[in-house]
């Protein structure tokens, strides 16, 4: 769900075969992910196609606490290795954060703030995630294999806008050219220095030339190794008058803009977002919602899954685990139930208030970890304006409102439909400020930020919806933050003698179901070894 | 419900102690850091978020604790600690929180919501020293 990036690993200082490679290459992109491959950074996942479990020691039974992806999974695969599998999940529904709203559907957050999707028929928001991207293997393995269709996700569209507050009078730009004129300037930058000599110590001759003929292309320069407006510039960035057709259908050019200018708006801060491993196309969002994936998992696994049980008490001996729960639907509390084994994928934001007795290690780090706050606000419009009247598919709006981003939708173009766009996905002390508010006023603050880019909003407003992950009643938090990671990790991961936690706050992909995914193979593998060492085999 | 202060001035103006500025307008002002200055105006900025806007906490799959009519608040110092560092779910918010804002908001918790531990006020100092 999150926009987590790890933080770029400190490069070595690049050889010159690299440093050509990086930034002479044609392709620009296309040319970082190979001197990225080259360096060994851009790691796919670790999934190597669908678990083999071998066959389960008979009669043996497992545990597995909540139905969100990380616990699906586990249920799904431990049953078909031949375990006794039971699955108790807290919600009537599966899938955790992998949750759509849907119109018609009333959803009551903490504090009793309710609100009911009025969107037109059909149309829907992601709440929690809402991108699968490529390199996602393992959760995109059980889409193909439980037949959940995937569309592509635009992420960054060359038409939406970069914008800022204090840039160009608070007007935004289209991504495209602020992209356009940054490669242009720096490539203009670099070829003075290079021909300046100071590069002289770096370049041989050869490389010298071979570097201009890259920036050349890179960024749009002329044969004088300058960027200035004209086709070539207007080629990428657009033209002022794009090519027509018939009588006046000359283009002309648009005007860059200065360097100066250009780096004082800041807006360049935007242009790495496509970079990222986990947000370069292509990026793929199941038809119809993403809790697609959930409901898919859910039908494959049935009446394993039982739903509406509140566990509260988690107790394991030499002989098995014993789980206490209050049954919501009686309303009975103290029911227990046993298995030889269990699968945690309770979040540590509810577990650290559940009765259990893990391990001093383990419960370390139960105790101490804070679920960050995330918002994200839905809007329907009447029109799609931002495809009609802006030429807008898809995409993402990037801003420094508090709205921090419009994300545009991947579905239906050209619909006369209304439409939904993310129209707030905001972390940190923003999120808490949005999650104080009550949710009508999230959508109302929402629709004002973001008529500053598209004055179109507050005429065309339909319906709006706000989740504050903290007031998620199911996690409190949108996803598990680390005090001590490297130092802890392999505490909360281990398995404590018939019990192992899993769930995206146990992985190297925090948020994402990926995460979750990943923990989850790897704990029902070290659960499996375990219970055939138990049973001699 | 109580509204937000966004919504209604009037209310923050009525209950605002005689020296706090009115926060009112110092709502999303910066994307790393709470700019709202007095306790009422911090509690309803970030505090409100879970443990909601009259300190009643919430029951979910789990609980937010109540801060209305809560003991533990009788002295400052356990308030500052969980403020600045968090506990077992709740982030600390010692990162987007200066030693004041925590001061203030600690102070307005442990004197509202049918607290009433006036004495031993929490101050900058002391905030400083557990940081």
């Amino acid at each position: 769900m999150a926009e987590t990036e790890n933080p770029t690993p400190t490069k070595p200082i690049p050889t010159r075969r690299e440093f050509l490679t990086m930034v002479g290459a044609v392709g620009g992109a296309a040319a970082m992910y190979q001197a990225m491959g080259m360096m060994g950074m851009a790691h796919a996942s670790p999934y190597d196609g669908p678990i083999q479990l071998g066959q389960a020691p008979e009669g043996t039974k497992v545990l597995i606490l909540g139905a969100g992806i990380a616990g699906m999974v586990a249920a799904m695969e431990l049953r078909d290795a031949g375990y006794d599998v039971e699955v108790l999940e807290y919600r009537d529904v599966a899938g955790g954060r992998c949750w759509t709203l849907r119109a018609g559907d009333t959803y009551e957050e903490l504090g009793g703030f309710v609100q009911t999707v009025d969107f037109a028929e059909g149309n829907y928001f992601n709440p929690g995630p809402w991108r699968v991207p490529y390199n996602h293997y393992a959760i995109l393995d059980y889409c193909r294999r439980l037949e959940v269709e995937l569309e592509p996700l635009i992420q960054i569209n060359n038409h939406a806008y970069v914008h800022s507050v204090d840039a160009f009078d608070g007007k935004p730009v289209r991504y495209r050219e602020v992209n356009a004129d940054f490669r242009g300037h720096i490539s203009d930058l670099l070829s003075k220095v290079t021909n300046q000599g100071a590069l002289d110590e770096v370049l041989s001759e050869e490389d010298k030339e071979n570097l201009l003929e890259g920036l050349r292309t890179f960024g749009a320069l002329n044969s004088d190794n300058e960027y200035v407006s004209g086709d070539a510039a207007s080629r990428r960035r657009g033209f002022d008058r794009p090519p027509g057709g018939g009588v006046d259908a000359t283009p002309i050019s648009s005007e860059i803009m200065d360097v100066s200018t250009l780096l004082d708006s800041g807006l360049w801060s935007r242009l790495a977002t496509s970079e990222t491993l986990n947000s370069s196309a292509p990026i793929f969002q199941p038809k119809g919602g993403m809790d697609m994936i959930a409901r898919a998992m859910a039908e494959n696994l049935g009446d394993v899954i039982r739903y509406r049980k509140r566990v509260t008490r988690i107790r394991q001996d030499e002989d098995g685990v014993t789980v206490t729960y209050e049954d919501l639907i009686t309303g009975e509390t103290d029911v227990t139930t046993t298995a030889d084994y269990c699968v945690c994928t309770i979040p540590f934001s509810i577990l650290s208030q559940i009765d259990h007795d893990f391990s001093a290690p383990l419960a370390n780090v139960i105790q101490d970890m804070p679920y960050a706050a995330s918002i994200k606000v839905g809007l329907e419009f009447k029109r799609r304006f931002w495809e009609e009247d802006e030429h807008i598919y898809g995409g993402t709006t990037y801003t420094d409102l508090p709205i921090s981003q419009i994300s545009y939708p991947s579905n239906d173009y050209l619909s006369k439909r209304p439409g939904v766009v993310l129209g707030a996905y905001s972390w940190g002390a923003l999120a808490y400020q949005y999650s104080s508010i009550p949710p009508e006023e999230r959508v109302t603050r929402t629709v004002e930020w973001g008529s500053q880019i598209h004055p179109q909003m507050p005429e065309e407003f339909k319906a709006g919806v706000s989740v504050a992950w903290h007031r998620v009643p199911w996690t409190l938090g949108c996803y598990g933050l680390w005090n001590d990671k490297d130092d802890h990790y392999e505490d909360a991961v281990a398995m404590d003698r018939r019990i192992v936690c899993a769930g995206e706050h146990l992985s190297y992909l925090p948020a994402w179901m990926e995460g979750a995914v990943l923990s989850s193979l790897d704990a029902i593998s070290r659960l499996h070894d375990t219970a055939r060492n138990q049973a001699g085999e | 419900m109580r509204k937000s202060m966004i919504a209604a001035p009037l209310v923050l103006a009525a209950f605002a102690l005689p020296v706090a500025a009115d926060d009112s307008d110092a709502w999303f002002e910066s994307r790393s850091a709470l700019t709202q200055q007095t306790g009422e105006g911090i509690y309803a900025a970030v505090c409100a978020s879970c443990h909601m806007p009259e300190g009643g906490g919430a029951s979910g799959a789990a609980d937010y604790p109540a801060l209305a009519n809560n003991p533990r608040l009788e002295f400052p110092d356990y308030a500052i600690m969980v403020t600045l560092h968090g506990q077992a779910a709740m982030p600390g918010l010692g990162g987007i929180l200066d030693d004041a804002q925590v001061a203030e908001v600690v102070n307005y918790i442990r004197t509202h919501f049918g607290n009433d531990y006036p004495d031993d006020p929490a101050t900058e100092e002391l905030v400083s020293d557990a940081r």
